[in-house]
């Protein structure tokens, strides 16, 4: 289970950090000391779970809660036990932990999100999934997840912590990893062509020595990768 | 007076010490900026905005097990959101007690 922090407080952040330790399906992305640098991060990539102070200057956890088009679970963290009634009015916010948070309550805290979690998929669990039908992709973008057609795409390209997905119709830019959507990919089509490159070879208009075209996009063929590539072609 | 002491940290700490250090250093590093802004925002008069910093210090009384300095500052915060800011000698020892003890460990 992914998470952030939230809070404009150092030591709060480190303890909430030391509690996530203590549970090991527990994976710490990223912190922050406000609200908007979450957001921005959030923007680019999906968490099953928040860990949000309630009391940070400018921006209030609720209004954090109110700015997200599609939240992920939340877990308010604040000293101020006031709170509880209008927490709950917030659909994501599944639990209200008062400071200082002691390990057991935090542990409870973790199960009641798993509980919550098991009855429904998450969005990172959705990302980047095949609906089952076998012909299409989810990929999220700016927190929306958009259908791919695997007929629809052309090839995708490493850069750097991104892809960038390049479609008949559009291109897309997802915080992910050739690596992982590699997995995704029906072989019959798609083939890892260079380190950077996946293509989809039934895109290919023709092919040279070390490197092929789709569209006008030419694309390199690393030594290693060529002769699958030659392997998986209808030669005459 | 009551003191401080690291009973919650140790607790959270368990066997590692790593984050006792850290978690210490956190605390000298922190507290001393926020005592600086309390002041600056109490000095001038800008009661809303010391409320904010008071309600961030309470998680520092809360941490260091100043249990009755905890309920000083609930009292000041909500004071000090209705521009009242009687509790400020009171308060201002607690963080001086604090200021004391961390220099210590």
């Amino acid at each position: 289970m992914t998470c952030i922090i939230i809070d404009d407080e150092a030591a709060a952040r480190a303890i909430v950090t030391q509690l996530c330790t203590t549970i090991p399906q527990l994976d710490v992305i990223d912190e922050f000391s406000n609200a908007m640098d979450g957001i921005k991060f959030l923007n680019q990539q999906t968490v099953d779970l928040i860990f949000l102070d309630i009391h940070m200057p400018g921006f209030s956890g609720f209004d954090f809660v109110q700015t997200l088009k599609n939240p992920p679970k939340i877990v308010l963290t604040t000293s101020d036990k006031n709170f509880a009634i209008e927490a709950y009015e917030y659909e994501p916010i599944v639990d209200y932990l008062v400071k200082p948070i002691s390990p057991e309550r935090f542990a409870k805290s973790i199960q009641k999100v798993q509980n919550i979690m098991q009855q429904q998929p998450s969005l990172s669990d959705m990302e980047s999934k095949g609906t089952g039908i076998g012909e299409d992709l989810y990929i999220n973008i700016d927190r929306r997840l958009i259908k791919l057609k695997f007929d629809d795409i052309l090839f995708i390209e490493a850069k750097g912590d991104y892809i960038d997905v390049k479609t008949i119709k559009e291109d897309y830019r997802v915080h992910n990893t050739l690596k992982k959507i590699k997995e995704k990919l029906p072989e019959e089509l798609f083939l890892q062509i260079h380190r950077s490159y996946i293509i989809n070879f039934t895109k290919i208009i023709d092919i040279e020595d070390n490197s092929v075209l789709i569209e006008k996009n030419v694309i390199p063929i690393s030594r290693s990768n060529r002769p699958e590539l030659m392997r998986r072609l209808n030669l005459l | 007076m009551e003191q401080p002491n690291l009973s919650y940290i140790k607790q959270l700490a368990g066997d590692d010490a790593e984050f006792e250090h850290k978690f210490i250093a956190i605390l000298k590093e922190e507290f001393p900026q926020e005592k600086k802004e309390y002041t600056k925002q109490l000095s001038a008069k800008n009661t809303d905005e010391t409320a904010l910093i008071v309600h961030k210090l309470k998680h520092k009384l809360n941490i260091l097990g100043l249990e009755k300095a905890y309920k000083l500052a609930v009292s000041y915060e909500e004071d000090l959101r209705r521009g009242d800011a009687k509790l400020k000698n009171e308060f201002a020892l607690v963080l001086e007690t604090i200021e004391l003890y961390l220099n210590t460990i």
